[in-house]
């Protein structure tokens, strides 16, 4: 063992950097989250050069083209409107990912938020705080988010909204346990001895330290956003037409499923992939964090 | 619990009334004479303050009166107590589905842990829960109802069944209860393309956590010794070890429940089937805001009290839970 006198250093990042090979290594091994990390490459390619893929306006309306079955023209067809529907699919997927950035990011702000203060300070706040988080927890997602919307007025940003109000929870509560699990570490008595505020603690030194598993998680919700917005996007509560959300899009084919089946379908299809994508990517990095299954 | 409650009930207050709607607007029409809209703006309560309103909508639900809704013009207690068998019904099949198929999943994927047959095990199971369930329910409508014929489409059973005599609510039950097995598989026939759809959906979390907990029960060292004792490989998996698998599972089985109630809304509303989740997505469509309140509050109390009930018998089946 080298782990002695001036090398400590050294050999601690050592360790660390071999820990990250090892996570590199597993990673690799675990032929199912390549397989969805692969799918949500695409994805986000897809979305970044969505200009350049579709080959058409997605939300202009041509009635001469309307209702046509895939083609080399049109390949995944057209809407009763005449749009392209592989082109409305194609912009579709900046949609998703907006909600997603947007929602991750509003809920897990206003997650930690609650969380930290409410692990880091304890008594009375903690009890307040945990008990709102008790009331948004005891709706089913879906219903409550379907309430916002509706109180919200119909669209993707209040959607989006809604989405982040219902999704806050989880984090809050996982952000709470880790902000008292590290409250009573050594490292924060010391800085407070040397005089430092609740809030530099706060921001400083705790909330780096709860960031990991926060993102781990905020990373394996991810799919369910996308079902989510989708849901509510069908229900017509979300994204309204002719916004292309890949729900709002499923939705928009009810009516002619029978005969004009490609409208709903392919839109589904991409919902199914992308979510697949992620779901598959969650499950291996909950195979690669648990220490169990690790080494 | 009753803090989380009255909470509860502040929320689906305050989401309701924020809802932009005009309910005097929506009973009597646009053009009714201005004494009228007056007249049943007091009816309803509306023209007092806020806070009386309120206070009004607690002590009704206390006592079980959660007003009048707008469309059906009747009780909303009346309305949820016609619409939750059908949905409880569905979530129970649908339960009982993800159950027959999660766990199996989860044990095959744990024996033969990282051969193909784990990988197909949890691609499938994943896929599940991943897919959209108005996507997959369209689709399989399309198949099974519309080409194929051999499902029906939508409701609960066919219009020119004769519905046995009203005991639980639950279609299933009561016809068995009175002996029509005509009815009983009908309502049979009709349950399958949902429940199918609901069940698939949340098939996932329970076969990861079969999954897990078998890869670690399968570890200890009453398997090891009980294979040392030259018990065959079949009885140890299924004797020994799926027995104490099975406990994590209990509880997620309790959530998925819960979760069954949510996925509920969309399947509900693809398959025409007439339950508590079409029924709070109309009224949210239609602004039927006491419907609304009425709905949600119910929800929220039902999946609190599956979420109570999950968390005792977690801690009766496993004595580690219990401080």
């Amino acid at each position: 063992m080298e782990t002695e006198g001036s090398n400590i250093v050294v050999s601690r990042r050592n360790l660390m950097l071999e820990d990250w090979k090892h996570t590199l290594y597993l990673w690799r091994q675990n032929k199912l989250a390549m397989i969805g990390t692969v799918i949500i490459v695409f994805f986000i390619a897809i979305a970044v050069f969505a200009p350049l893929i579709a080959p058409y306006d997605p939300v202009k309306v041509d009635l001469s083209q309307a209702l046509l079955s895939p083609s080399f023209e049109h390949i995944f067809g057209t809407d009763q409107f005449g749009r392209d529907i592989f082109s409305r699919v194609i912009y579709g997927a900046r949609i998703e990912v907006g909600i997603i950035l947007l929602v991750t990011v509003i809920s897990g702000a206003i997650g930690i938020a609650v969380g930290i203060t409410a692990g880091y300070f304890g008594g009375v706040i903690d009890e307040i705080l945990m008990r709102i988080t008790d009331i948004f927890l005891a709706f089913p997602n879906l219903i409550l988010a379907m309430a916002l919307s509706a109180m919200l007025g119909r669209g993707v940003f209040n959607a989006i909204i809604a989405i982040s109000l219902v999704g806050w929870t989880v984090i809050a509560r996982l952000s709470r346990a880790e902000a008292m699990k590290i409250k009573s570490l050594p490292y924060i008595e010391a800085i407070r001895a040397l005089g430092a505020g609740n809030l530099r603690i706060l921001l400083l030194h705790i909330l780096p330290m709860c960031m990991s598993p926060v993102l781990v998680q905020l990373s394996l919700r991810m799919g369910s956003i996308i079902l989510t917005a989708a849901g509510l996007g069908f229900l017509g509560l979300g994204a309204q037409p002719p916004t292309p959300e890949w729900g709002a899009i499923v939705s928009d084919g009810r009516s002619y499923l029978v005969d004009q089946w490609w409208i709903s379908t392919f839109p589904g299809l991409f919902i199914a992939l992308v979510v697949l994508g992620f779901n598959l990517l969650g499950d291996g990095i909950r195979d690669i964090m648990d220490p169990r299954i690790r080494r | 619990m009753l803090v989380v409650l009255f909470g509860v009930s502040v929320v689906v207050f305050v989401v309701a009334r924020a809802i932009p709607a005009d309910p005097v607007g929506a009973i009597l029409g646009g053009n009714a004479p201005l004494d009228v809209v007056e007249d049943m703006t007091r009816r309803l309560g509306l023209d007092k303050p806020l806070f009386d309103q309120f206070v009004d909508f607690i002590t009704g639900a206390a006592r079980g009166d959660l007003g009048v809704s707008i469309k059906s013009n009747r009780p909303v207690i009346k309305d949820i107590a016609e619409f939750f068998p059908a949905t409880l019904e569905l979530a129970i099949v649908a339960a009982l589905i993800s159950v027959l198929l999660g766990v199996p999943l989860g044990i095959f994927s744990a024996v033969h842990r990282n051969k193909l047959i784990d990988h197909f095990c949890r691609v499938f199971s994943i896929l599940g829960v991943s897919m959209p369930v108005f996507w997959t329910g369209l689709l399989l409508l399309i198949l099974f109802y519309y080409h194929l014929g051999w499902l029906p489409g939508s409701g609960r059973v066919d219009i020119f069944t004769v519905v046995p005599p009203r005991v639980t609510g639950l279609l299933l039950m009561d016809s068995l209860l009175a002996g029509d097995f005509g009815a009983f598989k009908d309502a049979l026939l009709h349950i399958i393309l949902p429940a199918v759809v609901l069940g698939y959906s949340s098939t996932a979390s329970i076969a990861r956590i079969m999954r897990s907990s078998m890869l670690d029960v399968l570890r200890q060292d009453f398997i090891r010794t009980a294979r040392a004792k030259g018990i065959g490989r079949k009885l140890v998996i299924y004797r020994h070890a799926l027995r104490n698998a099975l406990i994590p599972v209990v509880t997620i089985i309790g959530l998925t429940f819960g979760g069954l109630l949510e996925g509920a809304v969309l399947t509900e509303t693809i398959f025409g089937w007439p339950g508590l989740g079409r029924y709070i997505v109309n009224s949210l469509l239609l602004l039927d805001y006491p419907a609304i309140m009425g709905g949600t509050l119910f929800v929220a109390v039902v999946y609190s009290l599956v979420n109570l009930v999950v968390d005792i018998v977690y801690a009766a089946l496993d004595p580690r839970m219990r401080v």
